[in-house]
């Protein structure tokens, strides 16, 4: 087994009087896939954003619990510093309205890196390991708005990429693809977990299934089961693991 | 854009105006609307251009070598002096008013709390000032500028006059334009570790640019159009002002002077002219500006 990159211990939070997470508690394990799935409204989402701290932006939302970074209290590191381990992929593809060179080199210019020789290398990297490089080579300075949703989703995680993170979070990434994009992004998933901790959220069973190796299925706020995905899909502890997934609601 | 004004022509757009017309015929309803409509649009344009026509037919002939000297004197009546003090007015004002306008406005979407009573209070205020007639920033500059703090008759007074008749209007339209950004925008800044102070001038700020430049452009329609606010706090003088505390005239207000004196009505024409030439350039260049800024946007 893999130490575990991130533990998330007794966490509960609050929108106002709403409670979105009841006492969560799990170990995200390194360099493995690790998939939240259930029903919309259960929390899922609002869990990955308390991983880099993004719930800090919502107005009148209280969190208690402890999450830790590597044994360390997010709540406690910088939140620029986290957010930078941390990187994140949203639902829908937003690159910014530059040209792709300048999306990707937004990251590593906001912690410092000026250098230009530096940020072509970085450039260069981050959209090969995101498999969009080809596909952007003869166009770094064009606008990242004219490429496809699939490329632009792609350019997102390269921008997310750039930064270095150690752990990748990813809101239903492929949530508003076609199949192809869809396909491609699973398959970048699985080829970048040698190098980080992937976290995502998913909609698509089968795609937890494919890409996961962990997966966690939460119900109103609740983490219901969390198990090797294999185990989960084939064998599941909890009666509402196995209605879900077999499609009895949801 | 130019891709999208293609794709915008409608595919029926070949038919003429009266085949139009005639795919009407068994819907009167539809007749009488498209007519209004076109009668409409017509009148509109008929008016503008009316308009046109008739200052530069009234103005063109007057322009004169004279009317451009650099002095000002009863004999050439030139609008020189005027047009350098328009500029070093709308200068002034903007310089004031836009930093301003814009920081406030940043306030307000990026920073205050929603539900906040200073941001309620704050948008009362400009909602009240942007509807209140020019004459009363005039009213108030003289009293406040001019009497209060002894500036007399000057170009000062009137640039902060102006600025706080425009302020307002930046706002307003700043905000808007901030608000039209949106929030995946900030929300992938601030997930790649980027705080809010360069979320805000390298992401938010460059998208809304265009709109806070139509505000902009707007304001400085008000500045160079003004007369109101002008007469009791810039003056009158037809000077280039050599100081910041001496008085002058913007091209709008020796317009209203010429032609209220009666004597050089024709002048006051000429003046229009260059005074829509001026206007012309202005947003021309500020588009301009605003296509340079927002490189990279375009697909």
């Amino acid at each position: 087994m893999n130490s575990n990159k991130i533990s998330i211990q007794n966490v509960d939070l609050f929108y106002g009087t709403f409670q979105a997470l009841k006492s969560i508690n799990m170990d995200i394990p390194e360099n493995q896939v690790t998939a939240f799935i259930g029903p919309s409204g259960c929390g899922k989402s609002t869990l990955l954003k308390c991983l880099n701290r993004m719930n800090d932006l919502v107005e009148g939302c209280k969190i208690t619990g402890e999450i830790l970074l590597d044994d360390k209290s997010i709540n406690q590191m910088d939140v620029n510093l986290l957010r930078k381990q941390v990187g994140m992929v949203f639902q829908k593809p937003n690159p910014f309205p530059m040209s792709v060179y300048d999306n990707i080199a937004f990251g590593p210019r906001t912690h410092g890196i000026r250098s230009r020789v530096m940020l072509d290398e970085i450039v260069e990297k981050s959209l090969r390991d995101a498999a969009i490089w080809d596909e952007v080579k003869d166009r770094l300075n064009k606008s990242a708005l004219g490429l496809s949703g699939g490329q632009q989703q792609r350019l997102c995680i390269a921008r997310a990429l750039a930064v270095h993170p150690e752990v990748l979070l990813m809101d239903e990434p492929t949530s508003a693809l076609d199949p192809i994009s869809t396909s491609k992004i699973e398959e970048l998933c699985t080829q970048l977990k040698k190098e980080y901790t992937i976290v995502i959220v998913t909609h698509n069973m089968q795609q937890a299934a494919r890409i996961s190796d962990r997966t966690a299925f939460f119900l109103l706020g609740e983490a219901v089961e969390y198990t090797d995905t294999e185990k989960m899909f084939s064998m599941p502890t909890d009666k509402r693991t196995e209605d879900y997934i077999t499609g009895r609601f949801g | 854009m130019r891709k999208q004004k293609q794709l915008a022509t409608p595919i029926y757009g070949k038919q003429s105006f009266l085949e139009k017309l005639i795919s009407y015929k068994k819907k009167p309803g539809s007749l009488i609307m498209a007519i209004l409509v076109m009668l409409a649009t017509a009148f509109t344009l008929f008016i503008i251009l009316y308009i046109l026509g008739y200052i530069l037919a009234k103005g063109i002939p007057y322009i004169t070598p004279s009317l451009f000297s650099w002095e000002y004197n009863s004999e050439n009546v030139s609008l020189m002096p005027a047009l350098i003090t328009t500029i070093e007015m709308t200068v002034l004002s903007l310089v004031i008013a836009v930093p301003l306008g814009i920081f406030t406005a940043i306030y307000l979407v990026e920073y205050a709390k929603s539900g906040n009573r200073l941001v309620k209070l704050i948008r009362l205020t400009t909602e009240t000032l942007s509807g209140i007639p020019s004459i009363i920033y005039g009213l108030f500059g003289m009293l406040f500028f001019v009497t209060y703090l002894k500036w007399k008759y000057s170009l000062l007074a009137g640039g902060l006059t102006l600025s706080i008749m425009i302020l307002p209007l930046i706002m307003r339209t700043t905000e808007e334009a901030l608000l039209a950004v949106p929030a995946s925008y900030r929300e992938a800044s601030f997930g790649l570790g980027a705080g809010r102070l360069r979320t805000v001038f390298r992401v938010v700020l460059p998208s809304a640019i265009p709109g806070i430049l139509a505000g902009v452009i707007l304001a400085i329609g008000r500045i160079v159009g003004e007369t109101a606010a002008l007469i009791y706090t810039a003056g009158t003088v037809a000077q280039v002002p050599p100081t910041l505390l001496s008085s002058g005239r913007t091209l709008a207000v020796h317009m209203y002077l010429l032609s209220s004196e009666g004597l050089n009505t024709n002048q006051a024409y000429a003046t229009a002219v260059v005074l829509l030439i001026l206007v012309v350039l202005i947003n021309g260049l500020s588009s301009l500006v605003s296509r340079k800024l927002s490189k990279g946007k375009q697909v």
